[in-house]
């Protein structure tokens, strides 16, 4: 997504080297992806060995002075994301921004989510709704493809704060899978500015935070 | 130690010892299936395939990426499935994280019953019969914090343990990936036979690329691929009827990726906000929508399944 693929990881000293998007290195990851020899190998592995690899993810690599580490993680609340927060743990997590989409099927699994957090002693960021409406290109009627309003309302119940809504956006896709800049192309979307108000409200309380 | 192969984890027990491929440290070694084979199968393994003697067709349902549709495309073949009331269907539901068949069948708040040959699975219609954690659950903000080994067992007990009698077809929906729930149940179905996999894409490359590794571990595990549905492939805005495209299919979608592989592809099902609608009321939209393109292309799709299933049963 971010025009990585085909970059490989390199052993220094200190570590793995991740692999940086931009010149100036201001963006850094790290993925498996770097670490298959062909991009459709499948990692067919089992909790176990999933956990040593997130380890090392978080102590091995070389990541230098950062700002954000940002994990993204598979859906589920399973070894992934327990071994996540454990290997955190030590560096006080700021806590966890839970994603969905509007509609019951998936709010109900976030609602587990939510439960995840509080069980590992995660504070809860806030939540997410996206693919939250899609503006027809023809028409600009705008159609809730997968219904709306179901992230609000779990964060309410949930006692969490909203942090927005993401609209839909087919040019954005099509733009990044054609392997065009990222971060040439984002600003022009019509998820940029919900997505820059919500990483605004995320730096606000990691500010309050410390 | 010369039973040590090279890819084995620090603890390996050796290829030779009685412990082989079932010791802690095989959890997640590569030559587990092996390894374990060679020290004698798991007992589960025969127990499953003497109750699975009375399940004639084992369908899983797969993806790469999370949220494509697979709990929906389960669901409705079990839906479709069942529309013949001469034959008895079941849907297994292995997402043991995220259970969402429960809702999508209007189960929700169901809890599973001890019968005398085992636990019972929950009806929806006299001949559709359903399964999943989510009914041994107490409340929908209940969490299954499990690890790998703890997801399996339940797996293990939900095959060999659920007391489903004579059924046509088990349907099995499983999480997004490659992970434990999918080496546990082709590990317990190995001596059962399963027919085959239906794997569920969107159109675009993010997506297409985790169902290549999808493919990869069926070839792997030597499940047999029964097709490919294309899922939320194109948009008619109900105001204007103009196709768009949500998720576009860049590198010519699952098309190409499936003429590229040579695997079927079995259709392709339109993007439709009362599929969303239905699920969530758990209703099936085939009833609630009957006309709709969605409807007629999932059928189409199941009667390839059908077909797939009893060219392999003569
Ligand atoms: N063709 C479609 N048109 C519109 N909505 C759809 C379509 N297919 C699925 N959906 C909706 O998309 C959402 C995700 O579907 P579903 O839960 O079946 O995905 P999944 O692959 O099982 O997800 P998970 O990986 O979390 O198990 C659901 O809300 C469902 O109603
Ligand atoms: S499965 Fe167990 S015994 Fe076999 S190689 Fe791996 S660690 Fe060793
Ligand atoms: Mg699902
Ligand atoms: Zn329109």
């Amino acid at each position: 997504m971010l025009n990585a693929h085909g970059k490989d990881v390199h052993q220094c000293d200190s570590g793995w080297v991740p692999v940086y998007v931009d010149q100036e290195k201001s963006i850094s990851l790290m993925s498996i992806g770097f670490l298959l020899e062909r991009p459709d190998d499948a990692v067919v592995w089992r909790g176990p060995k999933k956990n040593a690899l997130i380890k090392q993810f978080v102590g091995d690599v070389s990541w230098g002075d950062l700002d954000f580490l940002i994990v993204d993680t598979p859906p589920g609340t399973s070894d992934e994301h327990i071994s996540t927060v454990d290997a955190l743990r030590p560096f006080n997590p700021m806590g966890a921004v839970v994603v969905t989409t509007p509609q019951a099927v998936s709010v109900g699994d976030v609602r587990r989510e939510l439960t995840f957090c509080k069980k590992m002693g995660l504070p809860v960021v806030g939540v997410v709704e996206n693919m939250s409406g899609f503006v027809c290109p023809h028409c600009t009627e705008c159609t809730n493809v997968f219904s709306k309003g179901g992230g609000e309302e779990l964060a309410r119940h949930a006692g969490v704060p909203f942090l927005g809504c993401v609209p839909l956006d087919p040019l954005l896709t099509q733009s990044l899978e054609q392997g065009k800049n990222f971060i040439q192309e984002f600003p022009k979307s019509s998820a940029y500015s919900s997505i820059t108000s919500i990483a605004q409200q995320i730096l606000d309380s990691a500010t309050q935070g410390s | 130690m010369a039973d040590v192969p090279e890819n084995a984890p620090q603890h390996c027990p050796g290829t030779g010892s009685s412990d082989a491929g079932k010791s802690s440290a095989c959890e997640g070694c590569p030559n587990q299936t092996l390894c374990a084979a060679a020290a004698g199968p798991d007992p589960a393994i025969e127990e499953i395939k003497e109750k699975m003697s009375s399940v004639k067709h084992k369908i899983l349902v797969l993806s790469g990426k999370g949220g494509v549709g697979k709990s929906t495309f389960s669901a409705h073949l079990a839906h479709g499935l069942a529309e013949d009331e001469g034959k008895q269907i079941a849907l297994l539901d292995v997402d043991i994280c995220g259970p969402s068949i429960p809702r999508i069948m209007g189960l929700e708040g169901e809890q599973v019953h001890q019968s005398g040959s085992g636990w019972s699975p929950v009806y929806v219609e006299d001949n559709l019969a359903v399964m999943s954690v989510g009914f041994l659950l107490g409340s929908p903000d209940d969490a299954v914090i499990w690890r790998g080994p703890k997801k399996s067992g339940m797996i293990k007990q939900f095959l060999r343990d659920v007391d489903w009698g004579d059924v046509d077809y088990l349907i099995v929906d499983t999480p997004p990936g490659t992970s434990d729930e999918h080496l546990s149940v082709v590990q317990y179905l190995s001596a059962a036979h399963i027919d085959g996999a239906v794997i569920i894409t969107t159109p675009q490359e993010v997506s297409l690329q985790d169902v290549r590794k999808e493919i990869n571990f069926c070839r792997k595990v030597k499940l047999p691929i029964i097709g490919v549905v294309e899922n939320m492939s194109g948009f008619i805005c109900p105001k204007c009827k103009n196709e768009s495209q949500i998720f576009p299919p860049t590198t010519g979608g699952a098309k190409k990726m499936c003429s590229d592989l040579k695997i079927p592809l079995l259709g392709r099902v339109p993007l439709d906000p009362n599929i969303g609608k239905s699920c969530d009321a758990g209703k099936s939209f085939f009833t609630e929508i009957p006309d709709s393109p969605a409807t007629l292309s999932y059928r189409t799709i199941i009667q390839k399944i059908q077909e797939f299933c009893s060219l392999r049963q003569s």
